[in-house]
């Protein structure tokens, strides 16, 4: 039996239920970030002293971890208009743009978390190092689901494309609103950890 | 956004805009955060900017601003709603030690056991 309305509308929500999903799965994902966020402001507010994010933090590597965010979101739009365009080819170098951008992500945060420790800035070490952790590690999890996610969708799962397109594209889009989501978390994470 | 290649095309350029727009947005927020000012201040315009970036790529990226479906306004608006009140939490928390007295011992009154002291 077909899963109904993965590609077609669903006459009384307005969205197919891929759409639907997702957006349900990224409020859960909004409460989950809000609850850690309203934990933040919670404990700076009640805090007698609380360190400037530059005491601990490395502002030009956060800034460039930025961009790289911002640039892999920007390339996984285009991976996804490169499919409404019929363009097989852009599509896949869009999304290895898109896989490969937040590996480079990890791998420099991986560097900060290596300074973190020999510097013994554990999250044992302060409370602000404590909500840093929690809240880029949370972060951290959620880019590599997003790798995983996107890699198979550049690899095996692009097959797709060749005998179901309409519902690869849904997939794809369903995919970059997550995708989106994790790039939107970290410009607030930034400022908010960085350089408040 | 709909399968049309002229409408597509329209997207792209759009999307090159709002790129372009968000690196800017990256660079204004490290600035802003060398300004001289209060923290209270500094912390508005920083969230300020990121909340104009955060809208940039829901609009566009995410293609917020297409969407018509009533279900999922009321769930966006329902996620919104929770996330306020989530946010409220901390500022409930400290209101609700305004108007509390919190005073000094006072050096005049008599100590408890002064009696005994003596």
């Amino acid at each position: 039996m077909e899963i109904p309305y993965t590609v077609a509308v669903r006459p009384d929500t307005g969205l197919n239920n891929v759409k639907l999903g997702i957006w349900l799965f990224l409020a859960s994902e909004v409460m989950l970030f809000g609850g850690l966020f309203s934990t933040y402001v919670l404990l700076r507010m009640g805090a007698v002293e609380w360190p400037l994010g530059a005491e601990f933090l490395n502002i030009p590597i956060g800034t460039v971890n930025t961009a790289i965010l911002i640039a892999s979101s920007v390339t996984m739009v285009m991976a996804y208009a490169s499919l409404k365009l019929g363009d097989f080819a852009k599509y896949k170098t869009y999304m290895l743009a898109t896989v490969l951008l937040p590996v480079l992500f990890l791998c420099i945060k991986g560097y900060e978390y290596y300074e973190k420790v020999q510097h013994d800035h554990l999250p044992s070490h302060s409370t602000f190092l404590a909500i840093y952790w929690t809240m880029t590690a949370l972060h951290g999890i959620h880019i590599i689901g997003g790798i995983a996610v996107n890699g198979y969708f550049w690899g095996p799962g692009s097959k797709m494309w060749h005998t179901k397109p309409a519902m690869f594209e849904n997939r794809v889009e369903a995919a970059g609103l997550y995708w989106h989501f994790v790039d939107l978390v970290w410009i607030f994470l930034f400022p908010v950890l960085y350089l408040l | 956004m709909s399968g049309n290649a002229e409408e597509v095309r329209k997207h792209i350029a759009i999307y090159k805009k709002i790129a372009g727009a968000l690196a800017v947005g990256t660079i204004v927020t490290v600035l802003a955060s060398y300004l001289d000012v209060s923290v209270a201040l500094g912390i508005t315009i920083a969230l300020i900017i990121a909340s104009t970036k955060a809208s940039l790529v829901a609009v566009y990226f995410m293609h917020l601003g297409e969407e018509r479906s009533q279900w999922l306004n009321l769930t966006l608006g329902m996620t919104a709603a929770f996330w306020l009140v989530l946010m409220l939490v901390p500022l409930f928390t400290f209101s609700d030690h305004i108007g509390v007295a919190k005073t000094l011992p006072n050096a005049n009154a008599p100590m408890e056991h002064a009696a005994e002291a003596h």
